[in-house]
């Protein structure tokens, strides 16, 4: 039997405050809510509610690498951060370059149940940016992909990449470029400037990013096809990308929560925890990157979410893996970077993380407003619970995150994903229970 | 002391005092007999993931004149070949009971990470990282200077006013940015002299200039003129042309070598190319401090190690 929820005192990304009920498999009412028989309370005076949250850029390794993160424990975090859909990356092993794999892990996700996992399809066979993937049939697939992307690797072929932008445009697809010229950024460690030259770390140079996004976005407007950029991380990009939108150019832009508040300076002390692709950067950059998300130069953030097992970064430096986690920390990050900053307001934290990355993905029943008749997607914040960030908050499988001991502004309290509860008072729903919900959400009979 | 892993974290009063004991050091090896009581009893690792005989054999005289035990760890050959961590490789040395690790690795870093993460009590000498540092190299160039300017009265002394002009590949050189930051401490100016491509993009944290051309460096007749190793893959990476064009723009060759005052010093911090950024005559000439270098590092890696290992080691 479906449950009911009567979320009550809500704060809505507009300011306004709201109750609101959840019954089955839509938000049944917003406003002032007197009667709701039957229905679980829950007191959410002081809370924001958002739409859940979409995760335009996730890595939930599996298959092939399950010891750093499965489709379970992956949408786990992705709950415990307010997230009720994730895009899951390409490269996975065998990497999702076929219809069989991103089938596969749609349904996992499915069966899971913690959030909508939409598979991106890989550009290339195997990412090695030789040959097309099957684009058109990861399309047509149960997984209905609409995003490819290699990402990990740049498709630095201009032919290729040209090719791929037109290919995609018979079914609406979009290409998600990692923006990284190869040989630029040769043996690259850290973001090349003066502190890479004192620490004697390889330069990982600004332009590698920029001159491949500037190559890109012409490529966009030549075959009028559309084009995302994933992590931009330099002030340049920004530039580049502000021009190419002046100009009509189809580009949409990602930025990740970690590129909006942490900087180079971090890595003088060698802690691979800051180790990430694309680098972190100089706070010049941090501050034209918010300056672009707030302004809309720069669409969504996505979070990179890409989890590692302890070893792959208790190492020295040059040996670690790039990476963060990021799904459960990101709505506080960005809290942090633009909320408190004054650049942003909570309608265009909503925006930024749920409609307009749902928009891009083409994911529907996703990032809609919160109002009577809309998809059951909701997180619960509350923006005055200021903590220092710990191990209790990270939900999945690894624990690679760059925030730990660092103080957040909020948390979140709870997610709702197809009217049920995916997290709730600060802790994740059993695997068991949601999986239930889930079956029966979807309409799945249990004998 | 409780690590030595750059120069660039020493203040001027503790690189003068491990520059005085190294005085005192090199007093020993003047001796008949040349070994010191000192580390009797403890155990000095030598724990390299790159080659290098001379830097560890240094090592390993200076921690035997101490009378530490020395065991010396080649990565090649060993379980790290075979794709041991660093952490494990770490604690191994610590189940073992060593008191200091001597640490050569081809990552930036590494040395910083062995010292900070944990895994291990011993003190760790950094003796080369990456493209980083390696502060016993410059604090040899530092008491090799030091002792031709100023002799028996070298003690307590930095090296202000000295201009000392480094020649080469800086981009990858840990030498070079030993030197830049110790020397800076010391009171010396430093200016880099190197083919373009062979600069970080950005050194406008450093103390000290960059030029390009070494003629000119040459002509304001320098006091000293380090020569840095030229490694022959940069060459096949389009750093320059070939090793004529470098040679001929930026090797100490004869003709510059016999323009420089007879009081400037020649270094070279070794294995040297001759004919390529450096000359024989330059090399072999009475200002060539070469040797000197080689016999004043032992003397420095032992004020070293004396300074990590006995007594009461601080937190610094």
């Amino acid at each position: 039997m479906n449950e009911r929820f009567l979320i009550n005192g809500a704060t809505l990304p507009g300011g306004e405050r709201a109750d609101l009920l959840l019954d089955g498999g839509v938000i049944a009412e917003v406003g002032s809510i007197a009667d709701a028989a039957g229905a679980t309370v829950i007191d959410a005076d002081g809370l924001i509610a958002l739409p859940g949250l979409v995760d335009l850029h996730t890595h939930l390794r599996e298959p092939g690498y399950e010891q750093s993160e499965t489709v379970l424990t992956g949408t786990q975090a992705a709950a415990a951060g307010g997230f009720t859909a994730v895009f899951a990356m390409a490269n996975t092993f065998p990497v999702a370059d076929t219809a069989g794999v991103v089938e596969q892990e749609a349904s996992l996700g499915r069966a899971a149940g913690y959030a909508t996992v939409q598979p991106i399809g890989a550009v290339t066979v195997g990412l090695k940016g030789e040959q097309l993937a099957e684009l058109g049939a990861m399309a047509r697939s149960r997984a209905n992909v609409r995003v490819f992307s290699d990402d990990g690797f740049c498709v630095s072929d201009p032919l290729l990449m040209r090719r791929a932008l037109e290919y995609v445009k018979a079914f609406d697809g979009v290409i998600a470029q990692h923006a990284q010229e190869p040989r630029l950024t040769e043996g690259a460690q850290m973001n090349e400037g003066a502190l890479s030259g004192e620490l004697g770390l390889t330069g990982w140079p600004a332009v590698a990013e920029e001159s491949i996004i500037a190559r890109d976005v012409l490529l966009a407007e030549h075959v009028r096809s559309r084009l995302h950029i994933c992590h931009v991380s330099t002030a340049g990009s920004v530039e580049v990308i502000r021009w190419a939108k002046a100009r009509g150019i189809d580009v949409t832009a990602e930025v990740t929560p970690h590129h909006l508040l942490l900087t180079e300076d971090l890595i003088a002390g060698y802690d691979p925890r800051f180790k990430v692709n694309p680098p972190l950067r100089r706070s010049e950059d941090v501050e034209a990157l918010r300056a672009a998300l707030a302004d809309g130069t720069i669409d969504i953030v996505a979070t990179d979410h890409a989890p590692h097992p302890v070893e792959a970064k208790e190492s020295e430096w040059q040996a670690a893996a790039n990476g963060m986690v990021g799904l459960e920390s990101a709505l506080a990050v960005v809290h942090a970077a633009m909320v408190e900053t004054g650049l942003m307001t909570w309608a265009d934290v909503a925006r930024v993380l749920s409609s307009a990355p749902a928009r891009i993905g083409g994911l529907r029943g996703h990032g809609e407003a919160l109002a009577a008749g809309a998809a059951p997607e909701l997180t619960l914040y509350d923006p005055s619970a200021a903590a220092e960030f710990d191990l209790d908050r990270l939900a999945g499988r690894s624990t690679n995150s760059p925030y730990l001991g660092r103080r957040l502004p909020g948390r979140v309290v709870a997610t709702f994903h197809g009217g049920y509860p995916t997290f709730l008072d600060g802790a994740v729903r059993p695997a068991d229970e949601v999986a239930r919900n889930a079956a029966s959400a979807q309409g799945v009979s249990h004998g | 002391m409780r690590h030595l892993l750059s120069t660039r974290e020493l203040s001027r009063e503790e690189a003068i005092e491990l520059l005085d004991i190294a005085e005192d050091m090199a007093a020993v090896q003047e001796r008949e007999v040349k070994k010191l009581p000192t580390l009797r009893g403890k155990t000095v690792v030598n724990l390299f993931f790159e080659d290098s005989t001379r830097t560890r054999i240094s090592f390993e005289a200076a921690a035997k004149r101490l009378s530490a035990d020395v065991i010396n760890f080649s990565a090649k050959g060993s379980s790290v070949s075979k794709g041991e961590s660093l952490k494990d490789t770490a604690q191994t040395l610590q189940a073992m009971g060593a008191d200091g690790v001597v640490i050569r690795h081809h990552a930036s870093g590494a040395p910083f990470t062995l010292a900070t993460s944990g895994w291990i009590d011993a003190g760790v000498v950094n003796a080369g990282d990456g493209t980083h540092e390696h502060p016993t190299q410059a604090l040899l160039d530092a008491f090799t200077m030091r002792r031709r300017l100023h002799g028996a009265a070298s003690r307590g002394r930095g090296l202000d006013g000295v201009r000392v002009v480094i020649v080469g590949d800086v981009l990858h050189s840990r030498v070079a940015r030993s030197n830049v930051w110790l020397l800076a401490t010391l009171g010396a100016e430093v200016e880099l002299v190197a083919p373009p491509t062979l600069v970080p993009v950005d050194t406008s944290t450093w103390p000290a200039v960059v030029g390009y051309d070494l003629d000119a460096a040459l002509r304001r007749a320098p006091d000293v003129v380090m020569m840095l190793r030229i490694q022959a893959e940069r060459m096949h990476a389009a750093f320059f042309p070939n090793s004529r064009e470098y040679a001929r723009t930026w090797g100490l060759d004869d003709a510059r070598f016999d323009a420089l005052p007879p009081s400037t010093m020649v270094m070279h911090p070794g294995p040297m190319n001759r004919g390529l950024e450096i000359a024989a005559r330059a090399a072999d000439s009475q200002q060539s401090t070469v040797r000197e270098q080689v016999a004043n590092g032992v003397s420095v890696r032992m004020a070293a190690l004396y300074l990590l290992m006995s007594g009461d080691r601080g937190e610094a």
